[in-house]
């Protein structure tokens, strides 16, 4: 069964349609990937799931419940969990109570302060630092910590590794590896292919709104995926009929 | 000199229960409450209404008023406050400026012009001192006015640091989209913290008609005392806001010592080169449409 399946879905920034007509299903415990250009659409394809940006038509059915309409607090609530672009945590606040005050929304599951902080080692020595005075791999750490707390069945990671030293992208990629081990489902934005074939089970590719490429990574080769990155390959075979 | 400085401190004890919930709002909301004050009057009007009515005392009648407050911030939020804040900063200054206007007119509409105090209904603690050494004299009420406000803003300081509540309303004042994204009701949140300002609002009340008289039209001085004490501390920290409160009682008490009318000038003075200090250190009047007439160097 599909944790989430979006259907047809459109959203706007004004008059500018930035996403148009994207339809994709990620089974429990997928990682799909979605790639694509700056002004792809990604970004605001994740906020429209996390229902941070409304969707102007379309479904996002989440566990089979269509939620569409569901406000982001609910949706955090019934198990979806955005890392979003930037990180935004509470700066002000330290690394505990950015990890805390998303541990309310009172879901059951296996994260928790303690787990968090076990999975993420390089945030144990700065729970008492504010959010503002930490470096951008250890902000990035504590974002993808702050969403396990609210304990997801679905985790939606917007750009991973961006503007992250090299150092502190493997640091962050070895322990989303104990968040993968988990059996989570997560949908991935990341701008690095060479990662994102490691790491991901599936990979869409979008241009301009639309998902151009989609399939299981095994059986896309990375220049069928650069091709559609930079809009070369219309027409492909795993092209979607957008 | 040193008694003036002490009755100023203690004065500002006062101001810094007024200022707090004022302070409060806009630390999480960022609206500044026109109708802080006339809320204050209202508590103070409702705590003497009970006193007068059930006989019993204005401390016992605050712990009915200060939960009919408190649903009072909720209602307000849900019904006023939080429609304005999606119109722009200028439409909660104008909402509140009208709840200030309809508090005022209702309450002169149900106890008319004359002046109420709760200083009889407190016995012999509105004017009852200690005497130290040196002749420096201190109000009983004056000091449990005082308590009363640092109990308070340690008490709220401790609920936002500890408090899953605390903890959510500081993340929704930082960031309101971010905290939906973590779960939080961001509207909920809000209406809390409503809540709260207004209990702290109700206490405020009703020390005022403790430590003097009251009428429908008294709230705008509150507001006015209330939003110096919060300006001069900095905007909507609670420890600023105590310390900006017993600056400006300090300052009025002070001022009152050169000239019966430097108590307001004093306190207003002080206010004023706060303000200015920070426009400056902002870079107010900056120098640079100066520099930019000034002849350039060839390259």
């Amino acid at each position: 069964m599909s944790v989430l399946s979006v259907e047809a879905l459109d959203a706007r920034h004004g008059l500018l349609k930035a996403v148009r007509g994207v339809s994709f299903t990620v089974p429990q415990g997928e990682i799909l990937a979605l790639v694509g250009a700056n002004g792809a659409g990604k970004t605001t394809l994740l906020r429209t799931i996390a229902g941070a940006h409304k969707a102007s038509s379309g479904k996002v059915i989440f566990d089979g419940t269509d939620v569409s309409n569901v406000p982001a607090n609910k949706r955090t609530r019934a198990g979806i969990a955005l890392v979003p672009e930037g990180r935004r945590l509470f700066g002000e606040m330290t690394v505990e109570e950015n990890l805390l005050v998303a541990g309310r929304t009172g879901r059951k599951g296996p994260w928790n302060f303690t787990t968090v902080l076990e999975a993420f080692p390089m945030l144990q020595p700065l729970a008492q630092r504010k959010g503002n005075d930490l470096s951008g791999g250890q902000q990035q750490a504590t974002a993808i910590g702050r969403a396990l707390m609210t304990n997801p069945r679905l985790l939606l990671i917007d750009e991973l590794s961006l503007g992250l030293s090299p150092v502190a992208v493997n640091a962050v990629y070895e322990s989303l590896q104990t968040v993968i081990a988990s059996g989570a489902t997560i949908v991935l934005v990341e701008q690095d292919l060479s990662r994102v074939l490691r790491v991901s089970t599936r990979i869409a590719c979008m241009l301009e709104g639309r998902i151009m490429l989609e399939g299981r990574t095994s059986d896309l080769t990375k220049e069928q995926i650069t091709d559609s990155y930079f809009g070369l390959r219309r027409g492909a075979a795993h092209e979607v009929d957008a | 000199m040193i008694d003036q400085i002490v009755q100023g401190v203690l004065l500002g004890g006062y101001y810094a229960l007024v200022a707090c919930g004022l302070s409060f709002m806009y630390g999480v909301m960022r609206i500044i409450n026109l109708a802080h004050g006339s809320l204050a009057i209202l508590a103070a009007f409702l705590v003497w209404y009970i006193a007068e009515h059930l006989g019993v005392s204005p401390f016992i009648a605050l712990l009915i008023v200060v939960p009919i407050m408190a649903a009072l911030g909720w209602i307000l939020q849900r019904t006023v406050l939080d429609r304005s804040l999606r119109s722009g900063p200028l439409t909660p200054l104008l909402s509140t400026f009208g709840i200030a206007i309809i508090i005022d007119n209702l309450l002169f509409e149900r106890f008319g012009a004359d002046t109420r105090s709760l200083a009889p209904d407190i016995g012999d603690l509105s004017y009852k001192s200690w005497t130290l050494p040196g002749g420096v004299t201190v109000g009983q009420l004056g000091l449990l006015t005082l308590g009363t406000a640092v109990v308070l803003i340690v008490g709220l300081q401790l609920f936002l640091k500890y408090a899953p509540l605390g903890r959510a309303i500081r993340a929704t004042a930082e960031d309101p989209d971010t905290a939906e994204l973590m779960g939080i009701n961001s509207r909920s949140v809000y209406a809390a913290a409503a809540a709260i300002a207004l209990a702290t609002v109700a206490i405020a009340g009703a020390f005022l008609g403790m430590r003097s008289t009251f009428d429908a039209y008294s709230g705008g001085a509150q507001l006015i005392f209330a939003f110096e004490a919060v300006v001069i501390g900095g905007t909507g920290s609670l420890w600023g806001t105590l310390l900006g409160a017993i600056a400006l009682g300090v300052a009025q008490n002070l001022g009152a010592q050169v000239n019966p009318r430097g108590f307001l000038i004093a306190g207003h003075l002080l206010f004023f080169c706060v303000l200015a200090v920070r426009f400056f250190a902002a870079g107010g009047f900056s120098l640079g449409w100066l520099k930019a007439l000034r002849p350039r160097q060839p390259a």
